[in-house]
């Protein structure tokens, strides 16, 4: 009778280049193997491979996928717990499982894995600390040991050069949200089955829902520590097990599940409204006018110049264009100078950039100074005549001069001005539909009070551009 | 009787079941495998199944461990 056998949760053969079909492509006594081993046994085992997702590290580990049958994502350099997080917003079912190297999680992904321990993601961390990295061929990990010599510490690491060596399970420590870290050793058979019993709590919490485990696996890299895998196994009790101590840091398994902070189940139309005050881009048929429109919309920050191009970029959807926004502000979100480009076409958009506008709406001064030149000819050139003392010099464009601050100032409200004008752009161009306007209107305004008072102006210029442009 | 069963060309000849096996079941004999490696062979007289080559393996399919009836094996 067979007692131990490869587990099931391996393909039977291994669909990769080069030789050997059935081997995998781990270094003689590497402890890579000795892990997936032990994970496999326990997707069997505890009834999850149909429902796992394997994250694969950058590192030695990265071909994982060959090996597992599960789903899997191959991770950018220790982004494994983020993209893990990702999955999990839509996944609640889905087991997962991050498989990180100490180069992969103890250096280049310090952020990803405190933030997703700190969030209490429920995933299940497998850390393989090999004290080096092993793919690239043994440059020293922030978990290299005082004095271990490797490529890129050939004196010895020194703690004053290279500073010290981090233990992450004690930093996971640190950290409130974790249910489970234990540091466990595949450095002799009994620590290799305690290491299997703590992988099974590991995954185990995990189908239960109780949150983040995280396991520290200290693992043999024979090659790059230049010793054959049986010395390895003894340098590991001798010199690694001393500064990372084998054992558990927290058990909060047997605690209540912590409540589902799951965002509920919403519709478009709710989402929608939650989002902004409602409102939205009604189904439309692609519009077959030949148009191409580059709008740039410039003025200080807080003039509304970003929703403004909202708005024309959404009303331009919903007309069935093709369009495009593309805000650019200074590091201050008031005073300083804003643009927003936004073009819009019949045809498909190659870049959303407005280097040569059709359309410039300038609502100050620095505005039309900075972009007047660069207006295509034949274009539109509208000025916030409150604000902007000097006249346009080109004399090759349309001008337009229209007082937008003082007739937004007089319904007591500044920032409308850019409603003004975008309202007197679209009707000189032919294009403005109130009805539509209104539709679209809540979509890039963000308070519901502000929704009304925007309507109000759009009357306000329509009723203008009669009197005044018509 | 109990055995564990090396499969030649899936061994790596790394020598961590040898060291490991309680009861010296496991030598590293003088053949060169498939892959390149001189291969570990088993012998039953002693083994008791515990599987414990089987956990350190790092090579998925390279060990199989039998309790009573064991296929026979050079
Ligand atoms: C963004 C990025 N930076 C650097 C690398 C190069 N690189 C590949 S593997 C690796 C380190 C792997 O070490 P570790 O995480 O310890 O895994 P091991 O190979 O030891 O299992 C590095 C730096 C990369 N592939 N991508
Ligand atoms: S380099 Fe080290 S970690 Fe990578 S496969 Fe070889 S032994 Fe394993
Ligand atoms: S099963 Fe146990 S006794 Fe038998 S060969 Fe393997 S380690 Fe030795
Ligand atoms: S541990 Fe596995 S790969 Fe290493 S010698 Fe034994 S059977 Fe071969």
């Amino acid at each position: 009778m067979i007692v131990k056998e490869k587990p099931k949760a391996f393909y039977d053969t291994f669909e990769r280049k080069g030789a050997g079909q059935e081997v995998t492509h781990y270094c003689p006594g590497c402890g890579h193997g000795t892990a997936h081993k032990l994970i496999a046994e326990l997707l069997v085992e505890l009834d999850i491979q149909d429902r796992t997702i394997f994250l694969s590290p950058v590192g030695c580990s990265v071909f994982a996928y060959y090996y597992m049958d599960t789903g899997n994502i191959q991770c950018a350099h220790g982004r494994a717990p983020a993209v893990g997080t990702g999955i999990r917003r839509t996944h609640k079912d889905a087991i997962l499982i991050s498989y990180q190297g100490d180069g992969d999680l103890a250096a280049i992904g310090t952020a990803e894995i405190i933030h997703a321990a700190n969030r209490g993601e429920n995933m299940t961390v497998f850390f393989i600390n090999n004290a080096i990295y092993g793919m690239t061929g043994g440059q020293m990990a922030p978990t290299t040991l005082e004095g271990q010599k490797t490529l890129t510490t050939p004196l010895g690491r020194s703690s004053g050069r290279d500073g010290n060596p981090i233990g992450m399970a004690e930093v996971m420590d640190a950290i409130k949200a974790p249910v489970y870290i234990e540091r466990v050793s595949l450095s002799t058979p009994g620590k290799v089955l305690k290491a299997r019993k703590v992988f099974k709590k590991a995954l185990e919490n995990q189908i239960d829902k109780k949150g983040f485990s995280f396991v520290e696996v200290l693992s043999p890299c024979p090659i790059n520590w230049k010793m054959d895998p049986v010395e390895a196994r003894s340098w590991m009790q001798e010199h690694l097990e001393p500064l990372y101590p084998v054992r558990n840091f927290r058990d909060g398994s047997h605690l209540p599940v912590p409540h589902d902070d799951f965002i509920p189940f919403m519709k478009e139309d709710e989402i929608i409204n939650l989002l902004s005050s409602g409102g939205a881009i009604p189904d439309v048929k692609a519009s077959e006018s030949d148009l191409e429109q580059r709008v740039k919309i410039a003025g200080f920050g807080g003039q509304g110049v970003l929703s403004a191009g909202i708005l024309l970029a959404n009303y331009a959807i919903a007309s069935g264009y093709e369009a495009t926004w593309l805000p650019s502000y200074g590091p201050e979100m008031r005073g300083g100078k804003a643009n927003a480009g936004v073009i819009f076409s019949n045809r498909s958009i190659g870049s959303p950039v407005v280097a040569e506008p059709n359309v410039l709406i300038a609502l100050n001064s620095p505005s039309l100074t900075s972009f007047e030149n660069d207006v295509e000819p034949g274009g539109l050139i509208m000025v916030n005549s409150t604000l902007v003392r000097e006249e346009v010099k080109r004399d090759d464009v349309d001008v337009l001069y229209i007082p937008a601050s003082e007739m937004a100032r007089e319904s007591g409200v500044l920032a409308t001005a850019n409603i003004i004008m975008l309202t007197i752009y679209l009707k000189y161009k032919g294009l403005a539909d109130t009805e539509l306007l209104r539709k679209v209107l809540p979509l890039s305004v963000k308070r519901k009070d502000a929704v009304d008072l925007n309507l109000k102006m759009m009357e306000k210029a329509l009723a203008y551009y009669d009197r005044e442009l018509a | 009787m109990n055995r564990s069963v090396i499969e030649a060309d899936l061994c790596k000849g790394c020598r961590v079941c040898v060291n490991s096996c309680p009861n010296h079941c496991l030598s590293i004999g003088s053949e060169i495998n498939r892959l390149g490696y001189q291969y570990a062979r088993s012998t039953p007289e002693k083994c008791t199944a515990c599987g414990i080559c089987f956990y350190v393996c790092p090579e998925p399919g390279a060990i199989t461990v039998y309790k009573g009836e064991a296929p026979d094996v050079k």
